[in-house]
């Protein structure tokens, strides 16, 4: 990171299940938890929902990393979605990273609503990974 | 050049047309440009001798066949190679064509060239120069069947740098010029409308610019993995030489890697993204 990123705080958006993952981030603040206020939070019905093009679109937008968060497998509301999601992004994140996409800045990680704590420690560490990588210049220079 | 293949393709096209058991044959003429052969639509059996097959035969001409108004004709008789039964056989596995509708004419293939008279890059690659789905089989058989082994061919680009890939494919979709070519030279490329083309919201900018270059190309190979058929036709057709298939390559590595699944022609056969395994791979999830 260069001298004129010191003090840089990374835009960091996360798509997150609305049955697992969003009640385990709303667990963690009803349980007045403390974690980094970097993460902007979407809410999807499933992360079968998400398209790839969700990720292309927050970092045109200017995301520096992107979290995509769901049920673990066998407690999806919808029985399978997860499970489409994980064979989806297995062979998307390759893709990406053959194009030249740092997968340092892409997460994934299965929360469910219990796990208040999970989502703290998940979103403490990505950020702080994001943070120590600097603002993801290479994607904002194509998308001027 | 009248080789056998040539005859006997249209002794078929002949034979079919004049029977009335298709309305249209769909195969290779004599072409205007560097020697190589173009498609040709037949609808009587004199025109059939107009029909013809060589190496230059490198166009796939299944692409005609996701066009409802060449379907709309009726049965459709069809060259194919052994990549383009590939593509045919995904239509009817995608349910965009039923079986019946076409009367499909297979060669046996040594490989097709490209303009400048080398051997294709995918025929490097060709597993399927005997072509196993078809009506009539034309041509006696290739003895070379190849591997499947792209690692040779992406090596260089997978030991690059992040940074470096990055610069690569950066300089390659700066090229482009969002003529969709690549897409309609596709014959899985199907739908009716494209992502590029909603609008509310805009997903994939469509100016000729870098941001929605990169996601374009991304978002159109992405949409074809595990159902590429390897046919080249989206390189081919590139009007400024984009590798494409270096993309679609990858993804058939990735998909074999982690579902031990390959594009081939059983209709039946289970597409890696309609369905899934309870312990599929996902080291990469926390």
């Amino acid at each position: 990171m260069s001298e004129a990123d010191q003090g840089f705080e990374p835009h960091i958006v996360a798509f997150i299940c609305n049955w697992c993952t969003y009640a385990g981030a709303d667990l963690a603040g009803t349980s007045r938890m403390q974690y980094q206020p970097n993460v902007r939070v979407i809410r999807i019905p499933c992360t079968g929902r998400m398209d790839p093009l969700f990720v292309l679109k927050a970092f045109e937008r200017g995301a520096d990393g992107v979290l995509i968060s769901g049920c673990h497998p066998g407690d999806c509301h919808y029985g399978e979605g997860n499970y489409h999601a994980r064979r989806k992004f297995a062979i998307f994140r390759k893709l990406l990273e053959f194009v030249g996409i740092d997968l340092a800045r892409i997460q994934f990680s299965w929360i469910s609503a219990a796990e208040g704590g999970k989502w703290v420690s998940v979103i403490e560490d990505f950020t702080n990974r994001v943070r120590a990588l600097g603002p993801y210049r290479a994607y904002q220079e194509i998308s001027l | 050049m009248n080789d056998e293949r040539t005859l006997k393709i249209r002794e078929i096209a002949k034979e079919l047309l004049s029977k009335g058991e298709i309305a249209v044959f769909i195969g290779y003429g004599k072409g205007t440009c560097n020697g190589k052969a173009r498609p040709i639509f037949v609808r009587t059996p004199e025109e059939a001798d107009e029909l013809i097959f060589d190496s230059t035969c490198s166009n796939n001409l299944v692409t005609y066949l996701k066009f409802p108004a060449v379907r709309d004709e009726g049965v459709v008789g069809i060259v194919v190679k052994g990549c383009d039964a590939k593509a045919l056989v995904g239509l009817i596995r995608e349910s965009q064509l039923m079986r019946e509708q076409v009367r499909i004419v297979a060669v046996t293939c040594e490989g097709v060239v490209a303009d400048d008279g080398q051997l294709q890059l995918r025929c490097q690659y060709c597993d399927v120069a005997n072509p196993t789905f078809y009506d009539f089989l034309v041509g006696s058989p290739v003895e070379d069947q190849k591997p499947r082994d792209f690692s040779g061919l992406l090596e260089k680009y997978e030991t690059m740098s992040v940074e470096e890939r990055w610069e690569f494919w950066q300089s390659q979709f700066e090229k482009c010029i969002r003529c969709y070519a690549c897409r309609q030279a596709c014959p899985l490329c199907y739908c009716t409308r494209c992502i590029v083309e909603k609008n509310q919201p805009q997903w994939i900018e469509t100016s000729s610019h870098l941001r929605g270059n990169f996601a374009w190309n991304i978002i159109r190979a992405f949409h074809l993995a595990g159902r590429c058929a390897g046919c080249g036709a989206c390189e081919d057709a590139c009007p400024v030489d984009i590798p494409l298939m270096l993309l679609n390559y990858k993804l058939e590595k990735e998909i074999w890697d982690y579902f031990h699944y390959r594009v081939d022609l059983d209709p039946e056969s289970v597409p890696p993204f309609t369905t899934f395994k309870t312990d599929d791979r996902g080291e990469f999830i926390l």
